[in-house]
């Protein structure tokens, strides 16, 4: 019976030993999960990156997940999170970050950051995109891929009604005036070319926000539980944009898609557009006629909105799973990966070292076009991001949508949007 | 001994179906009822028991009540009209014409497509201006039309492709319905000399009825299930003009990660289904039949 027990005792050491010994030799296997929300073939460009990095890094190797959309990458993180197998590193949107902390899915970067050389990486992020990664003076999230919207003109239309074709509007009135201007009614009443299109299906709070930022105005607080939806800045902001289309007529009617925007604009229906700073390098391809790009014209002050994801280091893993996704994100988001990753996708890079790198200065001296979101930086305000922010967000993006098709008034929109908004963070307000 | 081995040999045979159903129908239906009585659990807050608070807030709910309104036209919209469609289909192909085999599969092909992929051509059909809808009625004097981004257009755009990718697969369930029709009704009918029309309405529409029946509970089924199209095109957008209920659920168990809230509009879904096949087959089965 004795050396039965002592057989099995034995035996069990022998395989904790060997176990020990593999995870010693293996390398740290983490997990990537990653989405896709613009054009090219980004999941190639990953796939290089990861290979450089493991090559410097021989003791981790990075599985990448290709996830989907950012709201099906957040819906397969938790989920996978509450199975208990969350991925370590996820990229998903900045403004999700209020969420992620309330599931307790995330860990602050603070405990990694330890020697002066990761403090000077933490530290070279712009502080407007921080600004969306903080929280309780903790940093939760790191920039990683991070947009704008930009203001782009066709300069044959320009030429043709007899404006200046190197100069695009620079505030409110001249964008209604310019626009008065360029759009095209036939004999029949029928529009072949509206002056100004501002997309406004998803997320359509974004384009608000830049008109609320010029107009002096705030949406939320700092703290996600406050918005300031019916403030007078940003009714005002959203009467401008609801202006456009039914008082001064030089707008679609009704909700715009995000992706028919661009596409008017190739296709001479609409001569100036708004759209995110992600499509500067379809626009390029794409426009059979030559195209100005510029920073959004001001009112009260210059005013841009910011959106875009962050990436994020998961809790209920092992401390050097975490410690390995770590080095993994400081590496990815060091200047020269960052400067890479912006040339390769059109995001902004997220740090100043970046737009200093050779790399970058070249592509920039190609294509002048990519500096104008560099340009606006100065201007940017955080994106709006509450406490259960997806159903705050849908709110505010109701609200914008029953304005535009003339459902109810502006003011009357966004005082409903207020209440609804104070009824869901009440709860999270001290 | 004999006995029992009676009694254990077909709850053996029952077990793996039995295993299966419940764990992936019966125990998740229980949970999603029991769910809808508690509150979110989220990391830093457990779940709360709230009685009826979640039904008392729907009452209270826009969206909720925006979802329900919609669906409710969705389906009075879709389910009649792809029934009509589908019949007079089945009828086209079932009789002697040329070109039959290319019409039977003309017809049956929007069924066989998948529905993200039929949604993003419709995309593009009822884009403003260029699209196909819009060019085609732009020959006849018709303005561009924003379909998708006006709230009193968009449901019904969406009705039009339901119906559209529905009534080629009801349309197989009648045309296996008319070959079983005896070919000496139609004779001893041409005999009396009854015109085409007396013939459907009194001979082959009551001789459809019990397909008719089984093809509405179906139809009436999928108006509340399939929502592919709503997320592809619309994401329920202008206002919530065209959410639909399940559209509601699912953004709120899995983008406003509401699970507990989500459950409860489960409940009313699940109920509003049972109610709807219990007056369909406990009043409408007994009438259907041709006696």
């Amino acid at each position: 019976m004795n050396s039965w027990t002592g057989w099995i005792k034995g035996a069990l050491a022998g395989v904790a030993m060997l176990g020990a010994g593999a995870a010693q030799a293996a390398p740290v296997e983490i997990n990537f999960y990653y989405p896709v929300a613009i054009g090219g073939p980004v999941a190639k460009i990953v796939e290089d990156l990861i290979t450089r990095f493991e090559a410097d890094h021989p003791d981790i190797k990075v599985k990448p997940v290709y996830s989907g959309t950012y709201p099906e990458t957040i819906s397969k993180a938790l989920t996978a999170y509450r199975a208990g197998q969350p991925p370590e590193v996820a990229v998903m949107l900045s403004t999700d970050m209020y969420t992620l902390i309330d599931e307790d899915a995330i860990v602050p970067f603070d405990d990694f950051v330890k020697t002066d050389e990761d403090k000077a990486w933490l530290e070279g992020f712009f502080p407007v995109f921080m600004v969306n990664s903080e929280h309780d003076s903790k940093t939760w999230g790191v920039p990683f891929q991070r947009g704008t919207t930009l203001f782009f003109w066709n300069k044959d239309a320009f030429k043709e009604v007899g404006l200046d074709p190197e100069k695009g509007p620079q505030n409110w009135d001249e964008v209604v005036e310019f626009a008065t201007k360029l759009t095209k009614r036939e004999a029949d009443g029928n529009v072949s070319r509206w002056g100004m299109q501002v997309p406004s299906s998803l997320t359509s709070y974004w384009l608000l926000q830049g008109y609320v930022a010029q107009n002096d105005g705030k949406i939320a607080d700092e703290t996600g539980t406050q918005t300031h939806f019916d403030s007078p800045e940003v009714v005002e902001a959203l009467q401008y944009w609801v202006d456009l289309a039914h008082k001064h007529k030089v707008m679609k009617p009704g909700v715009i898609e995000w992706a028919t925007n661009p596409k008017d604009f190739f296709e001479g229906r609409a001569a100036m557009i708004t759209t995110t700073s992600g499509n500067l390098t379809n626009i390029k391809t794409n426009a059979p006629f030559p195209f100005g790009v510029q920073i959004l014209p001001e009112h009260k002050k210059r005013g841009a909105p910011t959106s875009g994801g962050n990436a994020y280091i998961f809790n209920g893993v092992a401390p050097e799973k975490q410690e390995a996704a770590f080095q993994f994100v400081k590496w990815l988001s060091s200047p020269e990966q960052a400067a890479e990753w912006s040339i390769k996708t059109g995001y902004i890079a997220a740090r100043e070292d970046a737009w200093a790198t050779e790399a970058m200065k070249a592509y920039v001296a190609e294509f002048p076009g990519a500096l104008v979101p560099h340009e606006q930086i100065p201007y940017m305000v955080p994106e709006l991001s509450t406490h259960e922010n997806q159903r705050i967000s849908r709110v505010i993006d109701d609200a914008i949508e029953a304005s535009l098709t003339a459902k109810k008034q502006p003011a009357q929109a966004l005082s409903d949007a207020q209440k609804e908004a104070d009824r869901i963070l009440e709860d999270y307000r001290d | 001994m004999k006995k029992t081995n009676n009694m254990v040999v077909p709850w053996l045979l029952l077990l793996p179906a039995t295993v299966l159903l419940a764990a992936f129908t019966h125990i998740p239906a229980v949970m999603t009822f029991i769910n809808s009585f508690y509150r979110t659990p989220r990391g830093n807050r457990p779940a709360r028991f709230v009685g009826m608070d979640h039904y008392a807030d729907m009452l209270g709910d826009p969206v909720f009540m925006a979802a329900l309104k919609n669906n409710a036209i969705y389906a009075l919209g879709t389910v009649p009209a792809a029934i009509a469609l589908s019949m007079l289909m089945a009828i086209i192909v079932n009789s002697a014409i040329r070109g039959r085999a290319l019409m039977r599969m003309s017809f049956f092909l929007p069924t066989v497509l998948p529905m993200i992929a039929v949604a993003n051509i419709w995309l593009f059909f009822y884009t403003p201006g260029y699209g196909l809808i819009d060019q085609f009625l732009g020959l006849f004097g018709f303005h561009e039309r924003n379909w998708l981004g006006d709230p009193d257009t968009v449901l019904g755009s969406l009705m039009v492709l339901a119906i559209w990718k529905e009534a080629g697969f009801f349309m197989i369930f009648y045309l296996a319905a008319l070959q079983q029709i005896s070919p000496t009704l139609s004779e001893a009918a041409a005999l009396e000399g009854t015109s085409r029309w007396y013939f459907f309405r009194r001979v082959t529409f009551p001789l459809l009825m019990p397909t008719t029946l089984f093809v509405m509970i179906n139809a009436i089924i999928n108006s509340f299930r399939l929502i592919d199209h709503v997320i592809v095109m619309t994401r329920g957008g202008p206002d919530n003009a065209s959410t639909l209920l399940l559209y509601y659920v699912y953004n709120v168990a899995f983008r406003f990660w509401d699970t507990a809230y989500a459950s409860a509009l489960t409940v009313v879904l699940l109920a509003v289904l049972a109610l709807l096949a219990f007056v369909q087959f406990g009043v409408l089965d007994r009438k259907v039949h041709y006696k």
